[in-house]
């Protein structure tokens, strides 16, 4: 059989993801496509462990650990350091997780999206401060339990939009993954890797202690996120939408949400909310999918 | 060259002789002039540097952090509220021991909302692991830009560079402008040993344990007194290249001085004029203008204030509930070395002027008094 990805691992064994991690599969695979020649800032987040304490590290590549709010901002400035220096080639990434993004990032990332530089942003959303202890961010979904969203007073409020801010930008690609599908965001990463300006990765990383999900179901929930619509998949180029795994009979939210403790809380009226709010955004999002 | 030029055009100029790659600023006043010079020096590619136009303060240190480490010489400017919103990455830049300049312009702290000159905005930022020099001439200004780098990238600290606002970063003096070749011959290029390289890929700034944390501190603290051994060098060989001298203080008609006058930034320009009025009285008045203030000069403070009677900290600061910040440095550094009374005036806060005649109030005020009658003085204050 002809493996469908590289084979040669820039992550080592020995990092202290949790079991079931999709944020270390997202940096397995994103590593796999962009190669050694990649240098990484990453802000407070999962990913400020996983990769290891001092003196260790999991990584083959150049990584600036860098304060929570200013991702974009700091690989902006990498990016600028390479390019007076003569080294343009090196492939620049800020990795940050949802509240990193989302919240308390959120400016940075508009200021590197509106000046267009040349940089990866990767967010791998496992949908709430997971690392501090599932508190909930602007990424954490309608109906979930969080430890600042407790079962009585559950979240209410929708998830933002992230995809749609940044497309506002009108960055030159965007695109959003998930962990269940490598080679669709290997491939997305190849093309991107050519694309010079802004390029914004949107990855769904499911976390089995915060969403109160099985280790081994990490893969399966990533997958059901695509195929019940909660989380499509898709890339944007220079405005141009389109929609990279299809989901032709879009499976009911029921089964992305039965597998998750954050949401057993949820009556059928909830349940039916969830899958409205997740229907109109699918809706929105095929529109966008046909237009020419 | 001699050019007429305003403090914030000393500093691009300076910044331009450095010969820096990456510049990251946003806007603020009174340092607007910093970036809008460098923009078209830039832009006309007499500087070939990369400048990120960052949307705040705190991307504009978050952007240099990045540049430095990935070893590009990098240099911001700022004031007041944006120095303050960069303070986390104050902490950050001095923690990751990356040799970045900035300029800041001294501006009051709003509110009230106030546009004028006061310290308040770079005295906050004491214990971040800044190097911090104030200035009093334009000159001293573009030439300490130059001399900064040297230092900084020597103990691999970052250096704060500071003047008054309006009464320095407006005002035109004439400045000498250095040959390139001289520059690039005191300040060669910079190899950062610890940059981020692809080829040599390591991992900084990583999660470290009670176990290794101290190690880290112990390491700044010691760069930081190694700074103060290469301030004094520089003095020299600064000096040399230059013919113009800068060390941690400024001594004014210090010899033989009973009463001393402490100030910083522009204050020491009116002091001075004060000073040479009061001798011609035949007062032995003199002046110490405090240059650096970390790493904090101990020995040179000691040592200029040994054989004063008296000596008047004027803050144009306050730590409120406290002293001004100045007074408190120069009292902790005689504590045990001296018996010399220390009185504390608080004078010219929000950009109020200090006139001649305020100085040579407080004067006469100390005349009076053989100690302090109060932990502080605030002079010239409506009640």
């Amino acid at each position: 059989m002809k493996p469908t990805l590289p084979l040669e691992e820039l992550m080592s064994p020995g990092h202290l993801a949790c079991q079931g991690c999709g944020a270390g599969i997202a940096m397995r695979t994103t590593l796999k496509a962009l190669g050694r020649d990649t240098i990484f800032t990453f802000p407070a987040c999962c990913w400020t462990v996983i990769d290891g304490p001092f003196p260790y590290s999991c990584l083959e590549v150049p990584l600036l650990h860098m304060a929570f709010e200013a991702t974009a901002a700091t690989a902006s400035g990498i990016k600028a350091a390479m390019d007076a220096l003569g080294k343009s080639k090196t492939t620049i990434c800020g990795w940050a997780g949802d509240g990193g993004t989302f919240d308390i990032g959120l400016q940075a990332l508009s200021g590197a999206a509106e000046r267009n530089d040349d940089i990866f942003y990767f967010c791998y959303d496992n949908e709430a401060y997971m690392n501090t202890g599932i508190q909930r961010s602007g990424a954490t979904p309608y109906g979930a339990w969080t430890t600042t969203t407790p079962v009585k007073h559950f979240k209410k409020e929708v998830k933002k939009s992230i995809d749609d801010i940044v497309a506002a930008h009108k960055v030159p690609y965007q695109a959003t993954a998930s962990v269940a599908y490598p080679e669709d965001l290997y491939k997305k990463l190849i093309k991107a890797k050519e694309i010079r300006g802004f390029k914004f990765i949107h990855i769904i990383a499911p976390c089995p202690p915060g969403w109160k999900a099985r280790p081994e179901d990490t893969v399966k929930l990533a997958r059901l996120a695509v195929q019940t619509g909660v989380f499509p998949v898709y890339e944007v180029e220079n405005g141009k939408y389109a929609q990279t795994l299809k989901t032709a009979n879009r499976k009911p939210v029921l089964e992305y949400l039965k597998l998750q403790g954050r949401f057993k809380h949820l009556k059928e009226t909830d349940v039916a909310q969830v899958q409205q709010l997740v229907d109109r955004r699918y809706a929105e999002l095929e529109k966008r999918f046909q237009e020419k | 060259m001699k050019k007429v030029m305003m403090g914030n055009h000393a500093i691009s100029y300076g910044a331009t002789l450095a010969r820096v790659q990456v510049i990251a600023a946003y806007p603020i006043t009174p340092q607007t002039q910093v970036v809008e010079l460098l923009s078209e020096i830039v832009a006309d590619q007499r500087l070939k540097a990369e400048f990120i136009k960052v949307e705040s303060e705190h991307s504009a240190m978050a952007a240099c952090i990045g540049a430095s480490s990935a070893g590009a010489r990098a240099f911001t400017a700022t004031s007041s509220q944006g120095l303050a919103l960069m303070h986390e990455l104050l902490h950050w830049s001095a923690g990751a021991r990356l040799p970045i300049v900035m300029a800041n312009i001294n501006r009051a702290m709003a509110p009230p909302w106030n546009i004028w000159t006061d310290q308040n905005d770079s005295l906050s930022q004491r214990d971040t692991g800044w190097m911090q020099f104030y200035c009093q001439s334009n000159q001293e200004v573009l030439d300490t830009v130059i001399m900064a780098y040297k230092v900084a990238e020597k103990v691999l600290m970052p250096v704060m560079i500071v003047l008054d606002a309006f009464s320095l970063s407006h005002t035109y003096e004439i400045v000498d402008l250095p040959d390139q070749a001289v520059v690039d011959k005191y300040l060669p290029p910079f190899d950062y040993q610890y940059k981020l390289d692809v080829k040599n890929p390591h991992t900084y700034g990583g999660l470290t344990t009670p176990e290794w944390y101290m190690e880290f501190r112990i390491k700044m603290h010691e760069a930081m007194d190694q700074a103060l051994v290469e301030i004094k060098k520089e003095a020299d060989v600064f000096e040399k290249a230059f013919g113009r001298r800068y060390d941690t203080v400024d001594p004014y008609m210090m010899e033989d001085a009973e009463t001393v006058l402490v100030t910083s930034g522009t204050a020491a320009s009116t002091a001075r004029f004060t000073v040479d009025q009061l001798r011609a009285q035949g007062k032995k008045v003199g002046n110490l203008r405090m240059r650096v203030l970390r790493p904090f000069p101990f020995a040179d403070v000691r040592a200029q204030l040994k054989n004063a009677k008296k000596v008047i900290v004027i803050d144009r600061n306050i730590s409120f509930g406290y002293h001004g910040i100045w007074a408190q440095e120069v009292k902790s550094a005689l504590y045990g070395h001296s018996q010399v009374p220390v009185f504390n005036f608080i004078a010219g806060l929000g950009g109020r002027d200090i006139f001649p005649e305020t100085i040579s109030d407080i004067v006469a005020l100390v005349d009076k008094k053989k100690k302090p009658d109060q932990e502080l003085y605030w002079v010239e204050v409506k009640r």
